[in-house]
């Protein structure tokens, strides 16, 4: 068994037992946690297929930022376990079903002639990175358009829904504060100073 | 001599010879960052018509030295509720990512420990990873303070890593390469060719989210010692919270790095003429790092903390829209014949 | 065209560039640190530290036991007790000073009819136990003979204030 095998297998062991985790977890946060950790093995084994491009891509995307707000929202939730649990059986069936399909759909990916050709080994000097643009943008260019509208359409239809103004917090507009300047809120007066006796006497 | 060694050391030669240069980086970077802390304080003292620190030993060298031994001998407290594993777990994951960076920063052109094509990338991937420190160590202490510094931290790094993404954008852009050995050497030929004056804008929206990201001031509301007394690391004490520091040094150090290499003309010396290129290159890019440093503690010494709401404006609503219009700037400017002003 | 202006001044970072430039002079200015062990700041003569019991010149121990300090005094640090001497006058037995109460509001000082309790310049001592800031009347006294020419001079140099 040379080096890269054992990484491969080191690795997949890794991702695997992550995976599992993720499921079997009973803290949120930590199945969060081994999550992320089965991205970033995820991304080491796809640098040992020379896909450094897409590795990088995916930690920086779902371990950099996606992770991020995840956890954020999960360690944010009060969650309360025994209520998540308790429609368990009740969904075990629908559940079962679902993972067989997925795995039968693997197994025939995995055996199927889809994946039966050779990995050609690249000429020195290949870049991945390079390789991966010019498809994008020259044979691939419209549905990466296309996908790149949807997921804007997206964005803007989720901000959409969920930004309601409530009329009655308050808030600051940090841009208008910093607009002030000291002549709009502060006006020097002259005033001809009254003698200690006249001011006493007013008063009384 | 290394033929030598070859030989002794057999099949064990390549690993070996890796470590020897990753301790090549990483020892001297740990020196840089002790000092670095010696620095900060005298810099800020000075600034502050005071002298900084001045007792151990000659003008205060040892300084560090003491503060590192005095955090050795103390004792590191796991509060009880803390979850165990995460809270050691956090420094770890805030300084391994923070160390992993240097793995693909070139020094000179041939000093580099690994010249990868997507080095950008990766450094970008790597400084992404930093903020899980910072969330763990808040969650896992199960205290109020240090999870709303985790918090806030989350949220601040996250939006301020679109910012600095979109400015290395324009600096790929104009250096047609995410190899930062060619971006240094896309700069060559002097101060005017150097990518802070094309892309002043994104080199100022880069080093503002480099102080963002590293929450240091005045962005260190996840800190923040006067409201949520010291945020994500109240509860750590001893070695484990010099390891936050030590990461929080070495990504200051790293973000200086990255806006010499990138903005900076990396060691290419200031003019290409006689006097000015017999200085090593290394020396270049040293002087242009402490002067980046310089400008991370001025900055500290100068400006009060930001309010939150306002960091999240000047994230989103400033950062964001400059980096974009600039980068379609770069974008037209590519596609005409004045390509020579970026590129 | 206000807008515009304020628009150009914040991008271009004018204000924060006017803020560094401030600090980057003050880099260079004279620094006003006073290293404390070796130089010292001056003290005014009225300066309120350690306590001390004062003499007359004839050795004759000026506190009559009034109480007064007793009685002014905020924190309730001066415990005293008194007793006839066999000439006849009013003493002292027993004058307690809690240094750890004591808030050196100089109130005892001002109170004083004949200028017994004074407070002298002192202000770096230290105790490793709780009771040694518990200062009894022998030490008191002895302090006072201590420092007696100093806490002269500062009197003299304040009597016609008082």
């Amino acid at each position: 068994m040379d080096f890269e095998t054992f990484v491969f297998y080191s690795f997949g062991a890794i991702l695997v037992a992550s995976g599992l985790r993720v499921v079997t977890a009973r803290n949120p946060v930590h199945a969060a946690l081994a999550l992320v950790l089965a991205f970033f093995t995820a991304a080491g084994l796809w640098i040992l297929l020379e896909a450094e491009f897409l590795a990088i891509t995916l930690v920086l995307v779902y371990v950099g930022a996606v992770m991020v707000l995840f956890l954020f929202v999960v360690m944010m939730l009060d969650l309360n376990l025994t209520k998540l649990r308790e429609g368990f059986w009740s969904y075990l069936p629908v559940a079962v079903a679902v993972a067989a399909i997925m795995g039968f759909e693997m197994v025939t990916v995995l055996y199927g002639r889809s994946f039966g050709s050779q990995a050609v080994a690249e000429p020195a000097g290949y870049s991945n990175t390079k390789a991966l643009g010019s498809l994008l943008y020259t044979q691939y260019l419209y549905p990466f358009e296309v996908a790149a509208v949807i997921l804007l359409v997206a964005i803007v239809a989720a901000i959409a829904l969920t930004m309601r103004h409530r009329k009655d917090t308050k808030y600051q507009n940090p841009a208008s504060q910093v607009a002030v300047r000291r002549q709009d809120r502060v006006r020097m007066v002259k005033m001809k100073a009254t003698p200690r006796a006249a001011a006493l006497e007013s008063k009384e | 001599m290394m033929a030598f060694w070859q030989g002794i050391l057999g099949i064990a030669w390549t690993p070996v010879w890796a470590l020897v240069k990753i301790i090549a980086i990483i020892a001297p970077l740990m020196i840089g960052v002790a000092y670095l802390t010696y620095a900060e304080r005298k810099v800020i003292g000075y600034m502050q018509v005071r002298i900084g620190p001045n007792r151990v030993g000659f003008k205060g060298l040892l300084q560090p030295i003491a503060d590192g031994l005095k955090l050795l001998m103390k004792e590191i407290v796991v509060p009880s509720g803390a979850s165990k594993g995460l809270f050691v777990l956090a420094p770890m994951l805030m300084i391994a990512p923070a160390l992993a960076a240097w793995a693909v920063v070139p020094f000179s052109p041939r000093m580099v420990l690994a010249n990868i094509d997507a080095g950008l990338l990766y450094i970008l991937a790597m400084t992404s990873m930093g903020v899980y420190g910072v969330i763990i160590a808040g969650w896992a202490s199960n205290s109020k303070y240090a999870f709303l510094g985790a918090m806030r931290s989350a949220a601040q790094i996250v939006s301020y890593e679109i910012a600095m993404g979109f400015a290395l954008v324009g600096v790929l852009m104009a250096a047609h390469s995410l190899n930062l050995v060619d971006i240094v050497q896309a700069q060559r030929g002097g101060v005017f060719h150097w990518y802070w004056l094309p892309l002043l804008p994104l080199f100022v929206v880069y080093f503002i989210s480099g102080v963002a990201e590293t929450n240091r001031a005045p962005f260190d509301v996840a800190e923040g010692e006067s409201e949520i007394v010291a945020g994500f690391h109240v509860e750590y004490s001893g070695m484990a919270f010099a390891v936050f520091f030590l990461a929080e040094y070495a990504n200051m150090i790293l973000v200086a790095m990255l806006a010499s290499l990138l903005f900076l003309g990396g060691w290419e010396p200031l003019f290409p003429i006689a006097p000015l290129t017999w200085v090593p290159g290394f020396v270049w890019l040293l002087g242009k790092v402490a002067f980046m440093l310089l400008l991370f503690l001025w900055a500290r010494a100068t400006f009060p903390r930001y309010r939150y709401d306002q960091i999240m404006r000047l994230g989103w609503k400033v950062f964001i829209p400059v980096t974009l219009v600039w980068i379609v700037a770069v974008g037209l400017v590519l596609q005409t014949p004045y390509r020579y002003l970026v590129h | 065209m206000n807008r515009i202006k304020n628009f150009f001044s914040s991008f271009l970072l004018i204000e924060l560039l006017k803020g560094m430039a401030l600090t980057g002079r003050q880099l260079f200015a004279r620094k006003i640190t006073v290293l404390y062990p070796e130089e010292r700041t001056p003290q005014s003569p009225r300066f309120r530290g350690l306590h001390a019991l004062r003499r007359y010149p004839n050795g004759e121990e000026r506190c009559i036991a009034c109480k007064l300090c007793e009685a002014v005094c905020p924190a309730l640090a001066i415990t005293i007790e008194s007793a006839v001497r066999t000439d006849g006058t009013r003493r002292t037995t027993r004058y307690d000073i809690d240094l750890t109460k004591c808030i050196f509001c100089g109130f005892c000082e001002e109170s004083c009819p004949v200028d017994s309790i004074v407070e002298t310049r002192i202000f770096e001592y230290c105790g490793e136990k709780r009771g040694d800031l518990l200062y009894t009347k022998p030490m008191l006294l002895a302090l006072g003979e201590q420092y007696e020419s100093q806490l002269a001079q500062d009197r003299a140099c304040d009597a016609k204030y008082r």
